[in-house]
C-alpha cells in the first residue's frame, strides 16, 4: 500500500466518531433514497402486475337496472375492448356474537367459464359450483376477521330476505385492494367485506333477470376515455346511469394513487435534506482537517507529489467516508423497505407483493450521496491542492479576529470575556456557524414537519365528528324512499333523533373543471349532519343554491356567487346552472350540498329520501342493530363512532411507527451537526482551553465556552427550524392533498416544543461527549508547542 | 512536614523537599525529578537555568499545580501543593499563580485587554486589566488583537495577564524563548518592573544563560537534580545583557 494511502486509513481510523456522524447522516439520505423510490416502485410495479393480470378495468358505470342487450351496444362503442356487466349491491350482514352491524359488496361472479374483467384471485378453497346459487366466495381479509373458512356459512340480508349462503372460498380483487366500507374513513375488515356470488342468485334477489346494474369497461389501447364514457353514458341514462367514471375515480385505485403521490413526495422531500446537511458536514470537515495538515500538504509538494494526488487524497477520504454511508444506507434502506412492504400487507390487499430490488434505485442512491459528499469536499480540496508548497510549510496566519460591528458596542460592559470568545468564534466563521445553524434547523424541521400529523388529525376528526358530523350512525336505504321513511326510522329503538337526507350523483362543471359528487340534501334545520362554513360554525342552507366545499372549490376554482353547471344522474336528469351560495369545511372528499326541498323539487320528484342520520341512546344501541337487521329498511349502516375510533387507531399505528422513523432520522442530524461542530470548535480552541485550564478556569467553565457556542447554535436553530418545518408541512399538505381527503395544516405549539426537545437532547449528548475530551485536555503540552 | 511560620520574613513562598517524579510509558520509566529539595522567599526573583530534559519544566509544573509529583513534598506558604486535588489545584492556579509562557497561548480572539480580562473576571481581588497592560507599557495596544501585535507585544500582554491577579508567584517557562534579543529584554524589563511592584516571587526557566545575571539567585538543573545554586551579590540591570 502506497504511504499516502495509508495515511489516509489511519487518518479515518484516528477521526472514526466525525466520519461515522457524517457517514449515518449520508446513509439517511441514501435510506429514504432506497425507500422512497423502492416503496414506490414496488407498489406501482405491484398494482400493475396484479391490474394485468386479472384484467382490471379502465372504467366503471352504476345503473340501476339496465338490459343485457346494452351490453352488446357498449361492447361496439368506438375505444371499448370489452364490457363485464355485472351486479353489485350492498347487503347487511348477520355475524353470530356481533353486535355492531356489519355489511358486505355483493358482486356477481359469472357463469364459470366466461373470462370477465376484474377477476378474483382464489386466495383459498374453491368457486361456487355451477348449478349452487347459495354459495359464494369471500374477501380474504373479511374471512380472517371472522375466522370464516370455506364450508362455513354466511347469514346475508338479500334486499331484506334473510339468506345462508356458503362460502366455498376466499378471494381477492383488483378493484378492491383498498376496501373502504361506505361512509369509512379507513379499511375496517371485521365490518366490511365483499362478497361475489354466482350472478343467478343475485339477479333472483334483487329483481334483475337478464339485467345488470354495474358495469366494467376495458378500452383499447390508445382509446380517448373521456369519449367513451360520454358514450356509455347517453347510452346508459334511461336506465339509471349516475355516469361512468374512470380509474381516478375508482375508491381504491385512488387510495393507492393517493398512496404513491405521498410515497414520491417523500423521496423528493428528505433525501435531499439529509444530502444537503452531508455536504455541509463534508465541507466543515475537510475544511480543518486541511488546515491541520497545512504543513503535510505543503512536505508533499515539496518531495514531489503533484495537485493531483493531493486532490485525489482527500477526496478519497471523503469517498471512503461516502461508502461507509451508502452501504449503511443501503441496509436501512432496504430493512425499511421490509417494514413498508408489511404495513402495505397491513393496508392493501394484494395477492403477492413485489419488492423492487432494481439494482439502479441503489446505484441512484449511491450515486447522489458520492455527488454530495465530493460537493461538499470540493472547495476544500482546490485550496489544498492549490497551496503552494512554501506558503503551506510556514504555519498559517493567525486568525485574524474582529470586533463585533467594528466595536462600536461595548460588549464587555454586558457580557464575561468568556463569552466574548464565543461570539467571535462564531462571527469568524460565518459560513460554517451558518451551516452548523441550517444543519440543526433541519433536523427541527423535519421533526416540526412530520410531527404535527397527528394533532392535525385530531383536529380534523374534531372538526368533521365533533362540529359537523354529529349523528351517531347513518343509515343508508337500498334506494331512495318516501319521506315516510324518516318517520319508520324515528320509531326504531333507541332512536333519539332523525334527520333525513338524500344523495344524489351528480357532475358539477365550471368552465373545463368537472367532478363528479354526490350532492347530499339536508333540511336546512339540521342539528346532526351540520354544513360548517370556512370558520367552522354551523352553515345554515339556503333555500336556493348549491354549498360546495373549500376542497371542490379549489378544484373548479368557485367563489360564491358564480354560477356552476349541474348535471343530475338521476330523476329528471337535468342539467342546470345553479349559483354557488356557500362554501363548507370539508377534508374528506369532494362535498355538495343543497336544501333537501330543493334538490328534490331539482329531481321533478315529491319528497323522497335516501337515508336518515340518527342520535341514538348508546343503552340502547343492540335493540336498535337487531331491529335494522329483521326490517328490509338500510342496506348498509355507517356507525360514525366506530368509524372514527378505527380511523384514529389506524392513524395512531401509522403515525408511531413514521415518528420512530423520523425521531431517529432527526436525531441523527442533530447529533452529525452538533457533534462535528463541536470536534472542529475543540480542534480549533483546544490550545486556548487548555491555557484557561492553566491560568485556573474551572473544568466546568472551560467546557462552558464550547456548551455555549453549541447552545447559541441551537437556539438560533430552533426557531429557523420551526419556519422550514412549518414550510415542510405546507408542502405536504399540498403535495399529498387528493380529492379523497386533505390534513389541514394545524402545528400546536407541543409540535415546536417537542421537536425541540429531541433535538436538544441530541445536541446535549454529543455536546457530553465532546466535554469528556474536554476534561482530558493535556496542559501541559500545549505550553510547549506551538500550534 | 509542619506548616511553615507566616510571620518571620523573609517569608517562603515555596518550600519543597524530596520532590520526584517518574513519568511511564510502556514499562518504561523515566526519572524526569529526582528528590529536589528546594525554597523561595517571598519577592524574589529566581532563575533556573539547565539543558533540556534537565527536570526544570517539571518542576516548574508541579510546583506551579499543572503536574503531580510521584513523591516528596512541595508546599506554597501553608499549602501542600502535593495534597491538593484536582479542583484544589484549579484554585491554587486561579488565586496565586501568574503563568507565563513561550507561546504566549493568548486567545486569538480576544483583543489584548480582554485577555487580561479573562483573569480579572475570575480573580479575586484583581487589578484593573488596563493598569496591568500599563505596567508592561502596553497601555496604547491595549485595543488590538494578539494578531495585531508583535512577539514581544504578546508576550507582554502575557505578563500582565498573568500579574493582573495580584499573584504571589510568577511562573515563567522560557518566556523569551521565541523572542529576539532586544525584544527579550523588553519583556524581560517588564517581568523586573512586576516582580518589583507586586512582589511576587518570580520563576523563570531558561536556556539563555545571559539572563542569570539579574536574577537574586540562579538555580542549576541537570538530570533531574539541582547540581548548583548561586546567589548574585550584585544584579546586573537587564540593559546591560543581551544574546
Amino acid at each position: 500500500m502506497r504511504a499516502l494511502n495509508r495515511k489516509l486509513l489511519r487518518d479515518l481510523r484516528r477521526m472514526w466518531a466525525q466520519s461515522l456522524a457524517i457517514a449515518l447522516v449520508m446513509a439517511a439520505g441514501a435510506a429514504t433514497l432506497i425507500l422512497g423510490i423502492g416503496a414506490h416502485d414496488s407498489l406501482s410495479t405491484t398494482r400493475a402486475a396484479y391490474y394485468e393480470a386479472n384484467r382490471f378495468a379502465d372504467l366503471f358505470a352504476d345503473v340501476t337496472r339496465a338490459p343485457k342487450q346494452v351490453v352488446r351496444e357498449i361492447a361496439a362503442l368506438d375505444g371499448v375492448a370489452e364490457v363485464t356487466p355485472r351486479i353489485v349491491k350492498i347487503a347487511l350482514v348477520d355475524l353470530p356474537g356481533m353486535v355492531e352491524p356489519a355489511a358486505v359488496q355483493l358482486v356477481s361472479l359469472p357463469a364459470s367459464g366466461h373470462a370477465t374483467l376484474n377477476e378474483v384471485y382464489l386466495r383459498s378453497g374453491n368457486r361456487p359450483q355451477a348449478g349452487h346459487n347459495l354459495q359464494a366466495l369471500v374477501s380474504a381479509e373479511f374471512a380472517a376477521a371472522h375466522f370464516l373458512t370455506a364450508g362455513d356459512w354466511l347469514s346475508v340480508l338479500l334486499n331484506g330476505r334473510r339468506t345462508n349462503i356458503k362460502i366455498t372460498g376466499t378471494a381477492l380483487s383488483p378493484e378492491f385492494i383498498y376496501l373502504l366500507g361506505p361512509g369509512d374513513l379507513m379499511p375496517d375488515p371485521k365490518h366490511f367485506g365483499v362478497v361475489w356470488m354466482p350472478e343467478a342468485a343475485l339477479a333472483a334477489s334483487f329483481d334483475l333477470d337478464g339485467a345488470f346494474s354495474n358495469l366494467a369497461v376495458k378500452l383499447q389501447a390508445g382509446a380517448d376515455p373521456q369519449k367513451v364514457m360520454d358514450a356509455i353514458d347517453v347510452r346508459l341514462k334511461r336506465y339509471g346511469g349516475t355516469g361512468s367514471y374512470g380509474r381516478k375515480d375508482q375508491i381504491s385505485h385512488a387510495f393507492l394513487d393517493a398512496e404513491l403521490m405521498q410515497l414520491r413526495a417523500m423521496s423528493r422531500v428528505l433525501p435531499p435534506i439529509f444530502l444537503l446537511v452531508s455536504a455541509f458536514l463534508v465541507n466543515m470537515t475537510l475544511t480543518r482537517l486541511i488546515a491541520l495538515e497545512r504543513e503535510q500538504i505543503g512536505l508533499l509538494k515539496a518531495i514531489g507529489y503533484g495537485r493531483r494526488e493531493i486532490a485525489l487524497h482527500y477526496i478519497g477520504f471523503v469517498t471512503l467516508i461516502a461508502l461507509a454511508g451508502i452501504l449503511i444506507g443501503f441496509v436501512a434502506g432496504a430493512w425499511l423497505g421490509r417494514g413498508m412492504a408489511e404495513l402495505y400487507a397491513r393496508f392493501f390487499n394484494f395477492p403477492f407483493l413485489v419488492f423492487s430490488r432494481d439494482p439502479s434505485i441503489y446505484a441512484i442512491a449511491a450515486g447522489v450521496t458520492l455527488m454530495a459528499a465530493i460537493a461538499g469536499a470540493l472547495r476544500a480540496v482546490v485550496q489544498a491542492s492549490s497551496l503552494a508548497p512554501a506558503v503551506a510549510m510556514s504555519p498559517p496566519a493567525p486568525p485574524r479576529y474582529q470586533k463585533l460591528f467594528n466595536g462600536s458596542i461595548n460588549f464587555n460592559r454586558f457580557i464575561r470575556t468568556s463569552s466574548i470568545i464565543t461570539s467571535r468564534h462564531l462571527f469568524h466563521w460565518p459560513w460554517r456557524t451558518a451551516s452548523g445553524i441550517l444543519g440543526t434547523a433541519l433536523a427541527v424541521a423535519i421533526l416540526v414537519g412530520s410531527l404535527w400529523a397527528h394533532g392535525a388529525i385530531e383536529y380534523m376528526i374534531d372538526v368533521s365528528f365533533q362540529k359537523a358530523e354529529r349523528q351517531d350512525a347513518s343509515l343508508h336505504f337500498t334506494e331512495r324512499r318516501p319521506i315516510s321513511a324518516l318517520y319508520d326510522a324515528r320509531h326504531l329503538p333507541g332512536v333519539l333523533r332523525a334527520e333525513p337526507f338524500r344523495t344524489v350523483a351528480a357532475k358539477v362543471r365550471l368552465g373545463q373543471r368537472e367532478r363528479r359528487v354526490a350532492i347530499v340534501g339536508k333540511p336546512s334545520d339540521v342539528e346532526l349532519s351540520r354544513a360548517l362554513d370556512v370558520e367552522e360554525r354551523p352553515l345554515v342552507l339556503p333555500p336556493r343554491g348549491l354549498v360546495i366545499s373549500d376542497t371542490l372549490a379549489g378544484i373548479l376554482h368557485a367563489r360564491i356567487g358564480d354560477g356552476v353547471e349541474l348535471e343530475l344522474m338521476e330523476g329528471a336528469q337535468e342539467t342546470l346552472t345553479i349559483p354557488v351560495t356557500g362554501i363548507a369545511t370539508g377534508y374528506f372528499g369532494l362535498g355538495a350540498m343543497m336544501d333537501l326541498a330543493s334538490l328534490n323539487h331539482l329531481l321533478g320528484e315529491g319528497p323522497s329520501i335516501s337515508g336518515v342520520n340518527v342520535a341514538i341512546d348508546e343503552n340502547k344501541s343492540s335493540a336498535l342493530f337487531a331491529a335494522l337487521r329483521e326490517t328490509p329498511l338500510a342496506s348498509f349502516i355507517v356507525l360514525q363512532k366506530r368509524s372514527v375510533k378505527r380511523f384514529r387507531e389506524t392513524a395512531a399505528q401509522n403515525i408511531t411507527i413514521m415518528s420512530t422513523v423520523y425521531i431517529s432520522l432527526a436525531a441523527i442530524i442533530a447529533f452529525g451537526v452538533v457533534y462535528n461542530c463541536a470536534r472542529i470548535s475543540l480542534s480549533e480552541q483546544g490550545r486556548e482551553m487548555a491555557s484557561l485550564r492553566v491560568l485556573g478556569f474551572t473544568r466546568a467553565e472551560v467546557s462552558s465556552l464550547l456548551v455555549m457556542e453549541l447552545a447559541v447554535m441551537v437556539v438560533l436553530a430552533l426557531p429557523l427550524g420551526w419556519a422550514i418545518g412549518y414550510a415542510i408541512g405546507w408542502l405536504v399538505v399540498h403535495g399529498f392533498a387528493s380529492e379523497l381527503y386533505r390534513v389541514p395544516l394545524v402545528i400546536g405549539k407541543d409540535v415546536y416544543a417537542y421537536a425541540s426537545l429531541v433535538v436538544l437532547a441530541a445536541a446535549s449528548v454529543s455536546a457530553l461527549v465532546v466535554r469528556r475530551r474536554i476534561d482530558r485536555l493535556d496542559m501541559i503540552a500545549v505550553l510547549k508547542t506551538r500550534e | 512536614m509542619q506548616p511553615l511560620p507566616k510571620a518571620t520574613p523573609p517569608t517562603q513562598v515555596f518550600h519543597v523537599q524530596g520532590l520526584s517524579k517518574t513519568y511511564r510509558s510502556n514499562s518504561i520509566e523515566v526519572l524526569a525529578l529526582r528528590e529536589v529539595d528546594f525554597s523561595a522567599a517571598a519577592g524574589e526573583f529566581v532563575v533556573i537555568l539547565g539543558p533540556s530534559g534537565s527536570g526544570k519544566s517539571t518542576f516548574l509544573n508541579i510546583i506551579g499545580g499543572l503536574d503531580s509529583a510521584t513523591s516528596g513534598d512541595a508546599w506554597f506558604l501553608d499549602h501542600q501543593i502535593t495534597k491538593l486535588s484536582e479542583t484544589g489545584l484549579t484554585q491554587y492556579r486561579r488565586e496565586h499563580v501568574g503563568f507565563i509562557f513561550q507561546f504566549y497561548n493568548l486567545v486569538p480572539s480576544l483583543t489584548a485587554l480582554e485577555n487580561v480580562q479573562l483573569v480579572t473576571d475570575i480573580a479575586r481581588s484583581p487589578m484593573k486589566a488596563a493598569e496591568a497592560l500599563e505596567l508592561v507599557g502596553l497601555a496604547e495596544r491595549m485595543d488590538h488583537f494578539p494578531a495585531e501585535l508583535s512577539g514581544g507585544e504578546q508576550q507582554r500582554v502575557a505578563i500582565a495577564r498573568a500579574i493582573a491577579k495580584r499573584p504571589e508567584v510568577l511562573l515563567c517557562d522560557e518566556p523569551t524563548g521565541a523572542l529576539d534579543s532586544k525584544t527579550g529584554v523588553q519583556v524581560l524589563e517588564a517581568l523586573l518592573k512586576v516582580n518589583a511592584e507586586i512582589g511576587a516571587t518570580t520563576l523563570v526557566i531558561t536556556h539563555n544563560a545571559a539572563i542569570q545575571d539579574i536574577a537574586d539567585r540562579v538555580v542549576h538543573f541537570g538530570n533531574g537534580r539541582i547540581v548548583r545554586e548561586q546567589r548574585n551579590a550584585k544584579r546586573k540591570p537587564v540593559t546591560s545583557i543581551s544574546w
